[in-house]
């Protein structure tokens, strides 16, 4: 553009800028990838959906003031100089989920990788994540871990077989009940029924006092998973069906068509408030209805119990948790129809940590992520709160403080179930969300089971992937 | 007759403005009690007052940080976005390039494809190329990109509204078209520019999910990403900190509206159109 | 106006447009293509199709074009399209920056600072803002109205995110034209006014000759921006029974958390064309765009 006449002799600054932005987009390509350290030392990442101030923020502190210190302290003690950092975020699950296997597909991203358990298969499956004793070496199977998770919770990180993750810890669902609301309706103080009858038998008696919703058992899509894991899955799980079994998806099953005519029961009979299922906020909604004692019965996870109504740090407190709120297992649809001949059924989660197979020192990734699984390193990211954790020896400690945390690990995780980690989980479980829709509004079990089936057939891949 | 008909046009627009008023700012007194409210819920209620929310907030390591980095990223953006959809809609508005308003809309569209979620890969995929992944410059370029067809679109039609015999003569002076452009037009379309500077700013400042995709460490993070930090793991908002934390992260660019219109915006320039 | 009054000359003028267009070309045409391509794959975030993706031709196209729930939500899309962005954010849009031209000091500023901030609160508040002005049992609204325990969002679920989005998106639209109604000289509307036209003429005659562009790419803006909105799943969820599932949230239910990203970007791409039919609709209504300022003056005369 310089022969023009009446150009200016410098160069525009159009030209400049386009330079400096050109220069600036090369300079910074060049640099990207990072060099390797030239003083020997190694750099580990850490990193989590936890972060200080927010989500999570206990587990946050822990890896920067407690295991970060500590691994590099003992790192420098056997002579080696070991960085690690921590990658904090705080978002939905779902959007941390699509950030690491972005980082994970470009073949970058963090040493070590918390993930939720579901995750571990259709990771696997896209070549994110390797077995651990192929990344981490031989010390993986020499683990002294091992021998205290037990066989149904190293499930959570085990994929065809291979073990993938350590597992961080595990949860259970349960009915949660409010005592002065059972008081009031002359029901027992200290309740646990025995069938999907009795669960409706103390709803009728509750329906009795005025401006109590007698039931919440989450359905609808609103809720999201809330609805398959605190719903749908247990409810099937008590009818003595498993979402995915022997290789094939559960179709319009007996079982299926017993769940939806529970909910139609519920629903359909005045025991529950079919609007609130269909809230954007409907599972806020109702914790915030629990805690004014304006619910009687709630099913939902141990994180109800210690993240909602905690009566300090809740998110909708109430101060006498201890005294008003009960807690009862999910009863089987009758005594022993449950998944594996049960009386009682639960569904369970769990987050665990993997190593990324494209890490550039996986060995001491390795030493790094046993350190963060030790019993010292569980009880120190405990720090005096209750939770389930992977290792019984930990678990023997810290449980004893808290009556409903031992109630899990002892009466509800023998009994409970896991879902299955595989791709097309996510959209099974939104069909099984819509079929509760459908009979939370009215239609008739047998025609919302066969619009499910029909449903997953697509989501699978043909009728020849789904049992009835 | 006329002076009656003036007084009944004046009371019609002081309804119409009160009723516009009251719609815009009906919603918003959930923003103005829960911060204030020692437990607040997601309904409005007259607050138990406290100031403990702010001191919260305060406390948290990365909200105020996160602040900054919203009006650097989302400056950026609007400071790039501004100059060179301008130099462009300027040249596109003077000179014959057959077919350009096309081009234009054709690049209108594909900006709607990748600000939809559908794009986080290739978009992904690209700055990790580049190494632009934890960057601030890697947020203000990719999300420039999106954000200029439509700055071009909408400067475009103030440069050709402005009337060129200004320019013609500035030229017989000998002034040179970046001469003109800065003194001339750029005077005269400066409501445009305004427009697109607030425009630029606010789409930046809400925007979420580039944002955490594209940067690492959350002392780069603005305020839309850091504000998810204020959800439970089970995914309850904590109401307190939420309320707080959005009535501080929304002052800015209120205030830059106001500062911007005040001080740019909508006003005549001279007399050039008198 | 391509009589090149500034004397830019083509050089030149590529200089001008180069910077811009390669910011465009590599942060927005480059990915948006490998989007579309991606709508020819089966590909997914994670699982096997993640290793190994397919090219399946157009059968992300069949399968949407052949989903009920796809056609609903294109029907609800249009209605959201038209009612919150076409009747709603231009219309309101236009009649603040109608009434509001001229005037300065506090009520200028209160108005125009309201509806500023309804666009620029970032979306999640937003949410909220609407849950507690709607909600059934403590919402705002049922308490001013007396009609407790009404479910706005449950019963009228498209009206209440029309509403919701007009709220949230007729700033745009009322800074575009405020900014537009300055170009229109005043001194055009004195002529008009002392020659007897009423509010009506004026508008007709003076001042949408003037500021048809301006119409028209408000238009094409927000319908665009419209169509892509994501925001109101916050308040509804997309329900009831899908009641008020918009394309976006087509789009995210089906697509995105599914992880099927093949079929996402095959929707993302339908949407496209459909904007493609909106804007061709605008500029059939709007055409003879002939340049504003040439026309202008012609109108006056013959108004006068």
């Amino acid at each position: 553009m310089r022969r023009s006449p009446r150009s200016a002799p410098r160069p525009t600054p159009v030209a400049a800028l386009t330079a400096v932005l050109a220069a600036a987009v090369l300079a910074l390509a060049s640099c990207g990838s990072d060099a390797p350290a030239e003083d020997g030392s190694v750099t580990l990442t850490i990193t989590a959906n936890a972060i200080s101030g927010g989500k999570n923020a206990a587990s946050a502190d822990w890896i920067k003031q407690w295991v970060i210190p500590r691994f590099e302290a003992a790192q420098k003690a056997a002579g080696r100089d070991v960085r690690v950092l921590f990658q904090p975020n705080g978002v939905d699950d779902e959007q941390y989920k699509t950030k690491i296997a972005l980082d994970l597909k470009s073949r970058t991203g963090a040493d070590v990788i918390d993930v939720d358990g579901i995750w571990v298969g259709e990771f696997a499956q896209a070549g994110y994540i390797k077995p651990l004793a192929e990344v981490g070496g031989p010390g993986v199977d020499a683990w002294e871990g091992w021998s205290q998770i037990p066989q149904a919770v190293q499930g959570l990180g085990i994929f065809d077989g291979k073990k993938y993750g350590l597992p961080q810890g595990t949860d259970g669902r349960v009915l949660y009940y409010n005592k002065r609301l059972f008081a009031e309706a002359g029901l027992p103080g200290s309740w646990q029924p025995k069938s999907w009858q009795e669960i409706i038998d103390a709803g009728t008696a509750l329906k009795k006092l005025p401006g109590v919703t007698p039931i919440q058992i989450n359905a609808g899509t609103a809720m999201g998973e809330a609805t398959t894991m605190q719903g749908a899955l247990p409810l099937l799980a008590g009818t003595g069906t498993e979402v995915y079994s022997n290789g094939k998806w559960t179709g319009a099953s007996q079982g299926l068509k017993d769940v939806l005519a529970f909910y139609r029961q519920i629903y359909g009979g005045g025991l529950g408030d079919p609007k609130l299922q269909q809230e954007a906020k409907g599972r806020d909604k109702s914790f915030a209805e629990f805690a004014d004692g304006k619910i009687g019965i709630l099913a939902e996870g141990d994180y109800f119990w210690r993240a909602v109504v905690e009566p300090k740090a809740g998110v909708a407190p109430m101060a006498d948790r201890d005294q008003v709120v009960g807690y009862a297992k999910i009863p089987a649809r009758e005594p022993g129809a449950g998944i594996r001949g049960q009386d009682f059924v639960s569904m369970s989660g769990g987050a665990v940590r993997v190593l990324n197979p494209f890490s550039k020192n996986p060995r001491q990734a390795w030493e790094l992520l046993a350190f963060m699984h030790s019993a010292e390193a569980l009880k120190a990211e405990l720090a005096g709160a209750a939770r389930v954790t992977s290792r019984t020896d930990v678990n023997a400690e810290v449980l004893s403080g808290d009556p409903m945390l031992t109630f899990i690990a002892d009466e509800v995780l023998p009994v409970t179930a896991y879902r299955p980690g595989l791709a097309v989980y996510p959209q099974v479980s939104a069909a099984l969300q819509e079929a509760t829709a459908a009979a939370v509004s009215g239609t008739p079990p047998e025609e919302a089971a066969s619009a499910y089936r029909a449903k997953v057939e697509g989501i699978v891949g043909g009728p020849g992937n789904v049992a009835d | 007759m006329n002076a009656v008909r003036h007084a009944l046009g004046r009371i019609a627009a002081a309804v119409f403005l009160a009723l516009v008023a009251a719609f815009f700012a009906l919603p918003m007194l959930w923003l103005a009690s829960a911060p204030f409210d020692a437990h607040p819920s997601i309904t409005v209620s007259i607050p138990e007052f406290t100031l403990a929310n702010f001191r919260a907030v305060l406390d948290n390591p990365y909200a105020l940080g996160s602040i900054g980095n919203s009006v650097i990223q989302a400056g950026g953006a609007a400071l790039i976005v501004v100059v060179l959809a301008a130099l462009a809609a300027y040249a596109l508005s003077r000179v014959r390039v057959p077919g350009r308003d096309v081009l234009l809309y054709v690049l209108l569209l594909l900006s709607s494809v990748v600000t939809g979620t559908a794009a986080m890969v290739p978009i992904f995929e690209l700055a990790s190329r580049l190494g632009l992944i934890d960057t601030h410059l890697g947020v203000i370029l990719v999300v420039s990109g999106g954000l200029l067809p439509a700055a071009i679109f909408i400067l475009k039609d103030f440069m050709d509204a402005t009337p060129t015999s200004y320019e013609e003569s500035a030229r017989v002076f000998g002034a040179s078209p970046l001469q003109i452009l800065r003194h001339i037009v750029v005077p005269v379309v400066r409501p445009g520019l305004a427009t697109i500077v607030v425009w630029a700013v606010a789409s930046v400042w809400g925007g979420f999910l580039m944002q955490y995709i594209l940067l690492r460490d959350p002392a780069k993070s603005p305020s839309a990403v850091i504000l998810y930090t204020l959800y439970t793991e089970g995914g309850q908002p904590n109401l307190d900190l939420i309320s707080t934390f959005s009535l501080l992260y929304s002052l800015p660019v209120v205030v830059m509206y106001l500062f911007v219109s005040g001080r740019y915006g909508f006003r005549l320039h001279g007399g050039l159109k008198q | 106006m391509n009589t090149d009054a500034a004397g830019l000359g083509k050089r030149r003028a590529v200089g001008f447009v180069l910077p811009a267009l390669v910011l465009i070309g590599v942060f927005l045409v480059f990915p948006a293509l490998w989007t579309i391509y991606l709508g020819l794959t089966d590909y997914r975030l994670t699982g096997l199709a993640a290793a190994d993706p397919q090219v399946v031709g157009v059968e992300n196209y069949t399968t949407a074009l052949g989903d009920d729930r796809f056609r609903n939500s294109l029907w609800l899309s249009v209605q959201y399209v038209l009612g919150s962005a076409v009747i709603g954010q231009a219309g309101l849009g236009f009649a603040i920056a109608w009434m509001l031209r001229g005037r300065r000091g506090p009520v200028r500023r209160v108005v125009e600072g309201l509806v500023l901030l309804s666009w620029i609160l970032p979306s999640s508040v937003v949410a909220f803002l609407w849950i507690a002005l709607l909600d059934r049992d403590g919402g705002t609204l049922n308490a001013l109205l007396g009609t407790p325990g009404a479910a706005w969002l449950l019963d009228h679920p498209m009206l209440s995110i029309i509403v919701f989005n007009t709220w949230r998106g007729t700033a745009f639209s009322m800074m575009l034209y405020a900014a537009a109604l300055e170009t229109v000289p005043p001194s055009h509307l004195e002529t008009a006014r002392l020659a007897g036209a009423s509010a009506f003429q004026q508008l007709r005659d003076v001042v949408l000759p003037r500021i048809k562009g301006h119409v028209l790419t408000n238009m094409l803006l927000i319908s665009l921006w419209t169509f892509n909105d994501f925001t109101p799943f916050l308040i509804t969820a997309g329900g009831p029974e899908g009641r008020s599932e918009i394309l976006p949230f087509y789009v995210y239910t089906t697509a995105l958390r599914g992880g099927q990203l093949g079929f996402g970007a095959a929707v993302s791409f339908l949407i496209l064309l459909i904007n493609l039919v909106f804007a061709l609709a605008y500029l059939r209504l709007l055409r003879n765009r002939a340049p504003a300022s040439a026309l202008a003056p012609g109108r006056r005369e013959a108004s006068g």
